[in-house]
């Protein structure tokens, strides 16, 4: 138990500097911190249709926070999983409307389509770097940006729904949509899945040869190699790997909750995963809660701009004193130190 | 004003807050320090540079303040990866999503729920006699602001400064092998945090020109991705200050060629050119991999015994 405490009480602290600190930009900009955190709170958890959302939003941020796991682990800095969450969403919403598949066997393969392009789009990073050395931090903003222009063009051009009113893709097909749980309550089937892919990691991660030999090139690159682990093929296959959860997750939420994909699809899940993912200190049961704890603050600043008058994006500064604070109070002591390709020097 | 004109004027238009930011990363980078925050620091600026001069009245002392601003949010990031030995890359992130919450708060607080589309007073251009009525370039470089000048006379003064300084030579040695820096007797940390603080301002001026003499007001999120673009110009530029000014120009055309895409009768649809900037960086980087020689100690934090 001690153990487990210390363990946590880093991530405990850093979530009480973040409130701290977002409170007293509350307090600066005139707004009453009390009333901004108990609308935040009330809006979370306050009602059923609240959690419910909280759920909803916990979906997306628990898959890529695992697919940052995965990466970050290895000691790839997988920064696209926007990009590859937007990859998943396309496939799903193109594939969506147009087979006409039973739900039992359409569901299965329109996530899997979108794991495998979120898959696809990471491994063309995953390429550069163990082909031609290309950073991937770089290349995975790059592939973002390229992402999002191309589901711009596609919503506006070849894609936009039948009738063309607005810059959307048609509704999928009923029989391909995630059941959920207690309509009209949004909160979805996905979720299953979501918690069966903590389990997944958890054993991929921590009980098998690749999950250890994964974490050990994200330790010391060096070290690995001398240990005969292959580094390059465990780094391309993480950054593919990581990339096939933030895919599905793109998937499951066109299948269970919005049915289309449009411009502003993701509010940046992709980034917000990377608090989510060191939050939780890149554990597989640490990432869950930390997810959760986000969808609450997700679902939560609607009825805080609402209530309090306080600009939702507070919780961007709050996700963003979490993640300054672990990595600055920690002196990377559980991070990854460097990337792991670079030791070739 | 006839098309090549108007092209021309907006490529240099769109190249300056590039530069100010690419030539910022280039300093930070040359020291080992890897900026992905530079997009919120672009942003923090325009945003601080927007309200000191609609305030103060006057758009210089705007665009100064945005410097400062962008200087502020690099020392907290300067504190985090050269103090603390933070990762870069995500404490890079942390900043983004750190600028994107203060300044969309800030907005509120200062211009209350609705918002309403202010507009300030701008810098006034200084057109430089004779060379401003040179035909085409005369009036797209010859007639900038201040600014603008500053921008492009950095140029110089950076390549100057990294390969004719000695603090230049420090520089550039802390961002190759700290240790052997330090073997000589320089201080790692106190260079590269002011190589990071020096990168904040420039971002800073950038995300000010951005908000006073470009679009004259603020809008949430207005550095819409600049920052990083500004990122992969310096990887395109191959680190150099030469380099980064081509890139700069570079992607100002093809930024500028989405105001004109209609006028020139373009079927391409405008999001080509918006992605243009990244896909050619991720091209140029996956062909020249092998030869562009990033700074060797770049990303890793230097960690004393």
């Amino acid at each position: 138990m001690s153990a487990r405490f210390a363990q946590a009480w880093p991530s405990i602290a850093a979530l009480l500097a973040a409130v701290l600190i977002s409170g007293s930009v509350v307090a600066l900009s005139g707004g009453s911190p009390v009333l901004a955190f108990s609308a935040l709170l009330r809006g979370a958890f306050g009602s059923v249709d609240g959690f419910s959302e909280t759920l909803v939003r916990t979906c997306p941020l628990l898959l890529c926070g695992l697919a940052i796991a995965i990466s970050f682990q290895t000691g790839v800095w997988n920064i696209g999983a926007e990009g590859q969450l937007l990859m998943g969403a396309l496939t799903t919403a193109w594939a969506g409307s147009r087979l006409a598949l039973p739900g039992g066997v359409g569901i299965p393969v329109i996530l899997i389509g979108a794991a495998a392009s979120g898959a696809l789009w990471a491994a063309i990073a995953a390429t550069l770097k163990v082909r031609r050395n290309v950073n991937e931090v770089i290349s995975t903003i790059m592939l973002n940006f390229i992402a999002l222009g191309l589901i711009g063009f596609l919503v506006q051009g070849p894609l936009m729904e039948a009738g063309g009113r607005y810059p959307q893709t048609d509704a999928i097909l009923p029989a391909l949509r995630l059941p959920r749980f207690a309509p009209p309550l949004r909160v979805h089937g996905g979720l299953a899945l979501a918690v069966l892919a903590v389990a997944v990691v958890q054993v991929l991660l921590y009980r098998t040869v690749a999950g250890y030999e994964m974490r050990a090139a994200g330790l010391n690159p060096a070290a690995a190699r001398l240990a005969g682990i292959d580094v390059a093929r465990r780094v391309f296959w993480a950054l593919v790997a990581s990339g096939a959860f933030a895919g599905i997750a793109g998937g499951i939420e066109v299948s269970a909750v919005t049915y289309r994909l449009y411009e502003q699809f993701s509010p940046g899940y992709g980034f917000t995963a990377i608090a989510v993912g060191l939050l939780g200190r890149l554990r597989p049961g640490g990432v869950a809660l930390a997810a959760l704890l986000f969808g609450a603050l997700e679902a939560g600043s609607n009825a805080m701009q609402r209530e309090a008058g306080v600009s939702s994006v507070l919780v961007s500064i709050i996700q963003a004193t979490v993640i300054l604070f672990l990595v600055a109070a920690e002196h990377g002591r559980w991070l990854p130190k460097r990337p792991a390709a670079s030791e070739e020097g | 004003m006839d098309l090549v004109t108007a092209l021309l004027t907006s490529t240099v238009t769109m190249a300056v807050p590039l530069l100010l930011a690419a030539l910022g990363e280039l300093i930070a980078e040359r020291a080992g320090i890897i900026n992905v925050g530079l997009e919120g620091m672009m942003l923090t600026g325009a945003f601080v540079a927007m309200v000191a001069a609609y305030f103060s009245g006057s758009p210089e002392f705007g665009v100064w303040a945005g410097g400062v601003a962008g200087m502020a949010l690099a020392a907290i990031f300067g504190f985090a990866v050269v103090a603390q030995n933070a990762n870069q890359v995500v404490a890079g992130v942390a900043l983004n999503l750190l600028a994107s919450g203060i300044t969309g708060v800030a907005y509120r607080a200062v211009f209350g729920v609705t918002g309403a589309a202010l507009t300030i007073k701008t810098v006034n251009p200084i057109p430089i006699p004779l060379l401003c009525q040179m035909p085409i370039v005369g009036a797209a470089v010859f007639n900038q602001t201040f600014l603008g000048y500053l921008a492009f006379a950095l140029v110089p003064a950076t390549a100057f400064l990294i390969s004719g300084t000695v603090p230049g030579l420090q520089l550039r040695m802390v961002g190759e092998n700290p240790y052997a820096a330090t073997a000589q007797g320089v201080s790692v940390k106190r260079l590269r945090m002011l190589a990071v603080l020096a990168c904040g301002m420039l971002a800073g001026l950038g995300g000010s020109y951005l908000a006073v003499v470009y679009a004259r007001t603020f809008v949430e999120g207005m550095s819409a991705g600049r920052g990083f673009i500004a990122l992969a110009i310096v990887i395109f530029g191959r680190w150099s200050p030469r380099g980064v000014l081509g890139a700069a120009l570079l992607f100002g055309f093809a930024t500028a060629l989405q105001f004109h895409f209609q006028a020139l009768a373009l079927t391409i649809p405008y999001q080509f050119f918006l992605m243009l900037p990244y896909a050619v960086t991720l091209v140029a980087l996956a062909i020249s991999a092998g030869e562009t020689r990033a700074p060797a100690a770049l990303a890793q934090p230097y960690l004393q015994e």
